[in-house]
């Protein structure tokens, strides 16, 4: 007990110094907490990847499309419960700074197969009903303001000209991981439209969404889709939808490993502090220890003393810094919600949080204390005053 | 006719040096000598004489090349850093010129520091501590910190904690040597009490004449040498 009394009144002895330390701390783990939901972001589509959905798109390359007439033969395939399919539109809305992913999709299929999009009844048939109806996540809706009934133009990047939708339904989404900034229309509007501009483009999709009856038969399925369209004109490549998410972050895998690279020299910086403050403190402490050991405290009471004082320090300025990092967090998802539009800080951030401080709190006193160890209570004593 | 006093330090033959990288400098020469149980002890010689050095050597906090430290029935000089930790807070109070009290602990916290290696209860402790501080005259200043208090009381503290453990000996180094006339003389009369009446075994290291002429005993070191002419305090 008086050795925790003591360590704890040594870490808050020279307040400005501690503050600054703590401060320092809670920065770099607000830091270091940010970054890492950045690249759980990046994952989330992975992690939200249901186990019981195929995507099946062009084996050459996702940019050439298949054949509508590959859905009824996929349906016929063992272990296939679904089928439902869709295109990358690509617009944008007034200007190119408005992305947000577009998509058309065959509409009943679809949302039959994402659960995880919630739509009111009542929206869903006015949507199904009318084929230049759009549905909408809640929170791009209310980015812009869009209401039920709206008409909203997005100008085509791939498919040139302006393209009107009636804003018909807005979804929510099942929980918090759920995308809420996707747009959604009828692929037969678009299909409609291209036959007559791009007669070559038409009757195409860009990906088939497949729902299998059980996650345990989805590869043998994929396996078998894919023999189904071998030596076609268009030979397909299925894979788990956990898969295909994971195949777009390893585009971006560079950026990934940069954010970690960052992430991990905030917590160097970090530990250069700390190191620093408890190097500074125990060489002020020299005397105390040399004291401590005349009286006949022992290297384990002197080392519990300074790696004690590291985690006061430490882990008060951790605790700040994670309690800092959801306020943080929100204020973040609501300027970038197009590019990470479920961002959250999950438990493995924080356990990582967690770990981090351990990690800062250990390394920095570790020399601290060999040294504070090592010496000799006469040279120690001689220190004081 | 009534027994002469044992002796309680017995030192045999003792040589020190300190080694600074391949410089060796040597610092005691065969010191030999005796202190009776109950002796007021004080070492002078001038500065770089040895005194402290001698002195952290009968406090076990030291290690002599060569040569025995009997204290009581135990050569410390046989003793592992683990043993003489448990030695030291067994039978050492130690006494310092800068007082060496942990800044961040309440004068009564202070004293029981060093009871916090003992079996006693929380409760035993602190009426121990208390009990420490009223003899020194600071019952009243038990909630104060070290910076809230003067020279002089903070060395009554220091007493205070040297005694609380009830030690075998005590050792003080230039323990008036931070403090004016006044508060040195408060100092050398507890000191003198705690030998005269509680029969406390006491070894002084001070350069101060003044302070020596407390002591029973004084003994000379000059160069790392013992001047074996004890001078006997006639009072």
């Amino acid at each position: 007990m008086m050795l925790l009394k003591i360590l704890f009144r040594n870490a808050f002895h020279h307040k400005l110094r501690s503050s600054l330390t703590i401060l320092g701390i809670a920065v770099a783990i607000l830091a270091f907490g940010l970054l890492r939901t950045v690249i759980s972001s990046f994952y989330a589509g992975v992690d939200a990847a249901s186990t019981t959905r195929l995507i099946t798109r062009n084996a050459i390359s996702i940019i050439f499309p298949l054949p509508i007439s590959y859905a009824d033969k996929i349906r016929q395939i063992e272990g296939v419960k679904m089928v439902s399919y869709g295109n990358w539109f690509g617009g944008v809305y007034i200007e190119q700074k408005n992305f947000f992913p577009n998509f058309c999709v065959e509409p009943q299929s679809y949302f039959a197969l994402y659960p995880e999009l919630v739509l009111d009844a009542g929206q869903k048939k006015a949507f199904l009903n009318d084929r230049k109806g759009c549905v909408v996540g809640r929170k791009l809706a209310k980015k812009y303001g869009w209401k039920i009934g709206d008409t909203i133009t997005l100008k085509g990047l791939i498919y040139p000209g302006n393209w009107d939708f009636v804003l018909r339904s807005i979804y929510t989404g099942r929980d918090q991981t759920v995308d809420e900034t996707q747009f959604f229309f009828h692929w037969k509007y678009l299909n409609e439209a291209t036959k007559k501009l791009m007669p070559g483009l038409a009757d195409k999709v860009g990906f088939y969404m497949i729902g299998v009856i059980r996650p345990d038969v989805a590869a043998d399925t994929a396996v078998r889709i894919d023999k189904a369209f071998q030596n076609s004109l268009a030979e397909t490549l299925t894979e788990t939808e956990k898969a295909f998410n994971l195949g777009f972050i390893a585009m971006s895998g560079a950026l990934v490993t940069a954010i970690q690279m960052v992430s991990l020299i905030v917590i160097f910086i970090i530990i250069a502090v700390v190191a620093n403050t408890m190097a500074m403190t125990t060489r002020e402490r020299t005397g105390d220890y040399a004291i401590m050991k005349t009286l006949g405290f022992g290297a384990k009471d002197i080392a519990i003393l300074i790696f004690g004082e590291a985690l006061v320090l430490t882990f008060t300025g951790s605790l700040l810094g994670m309690v800092l990092t959801f306020p943080a967090t929100r204020i973040f998802s609501q300027h970038i919600a197009t590019y990470f539009p479920t961002f959250l800080v999950s438990a493995q951030t924080i356990y990582m949080d967690i770990a981090a401080s351990m990690i800062i709190a250990f390394l920095a006193a570790v020399i601290p204390t060999r040294q504070a160890i090592r010496i000799r209570i006469a040279d120690g004593l001689r220190r004081i005053g | 006719m009534t027994e002469p006093p044992k002796n309680i330090v017995e030192i045999k033959n003792l040589y020190k040096s300190y080694h600074r990288e391949s410089l060796v400098v040597p610092v005691l020469y065969d010191i030999t000598f005796d202190i009776a149980e109950g002796e007021f002890l004080s070492l002078m010689g001038p500065s770089g004489s040895g005194k402290t050095t001698l002195l952290n050597l009968i406090a076990g906090i030291d290690k002599a090349d060569q040569g025995m430290i009997r204290i009581g029935d135990i050569d410390i000089t046989n003793l592992s850093e683990t043993e003489l930790a448990a030695w030291r807070a067994n039978s050492v109070g130690f006494i310092f010129q800068f007082y060496n009290l942990i800044p961040v602990l309440k004068a009564v916290e202070n004293v029981e520091l060093p009871l916090h290696l003992t079996t006693l209860s929380k409760r035993g402790r602190r009426e121990h501590a208390e009990m420490a501080l009223a003899m020194v005259g600071l019952g009243h200043r038990m909630d104060h910190y070290p910076s809230e208090m003067s020279g002089g009381e903070q060395q009554r503290v220091a007493i205070a904690r040297a005694i609380v453990t009830d030690p075998t000996i005590l050792v003080a180094d230039e323990p008036t040597g931070d403090l004016d006339r006044a508060s040195a003389e408060e100092i050398l009369a507890m000191m003198e009490r705690l030998n005269r009446d509680m029969g406390k075994t006491i070894i002084m290291v001070t350069h101060d004449p003044r302070a020596a002429e407390r002591a029973g005993v004084r003994r000379h070191l000059e160069k790392g040498y013992l001047n074996h002419d004890a001078a006997q305090n006639p009072l």
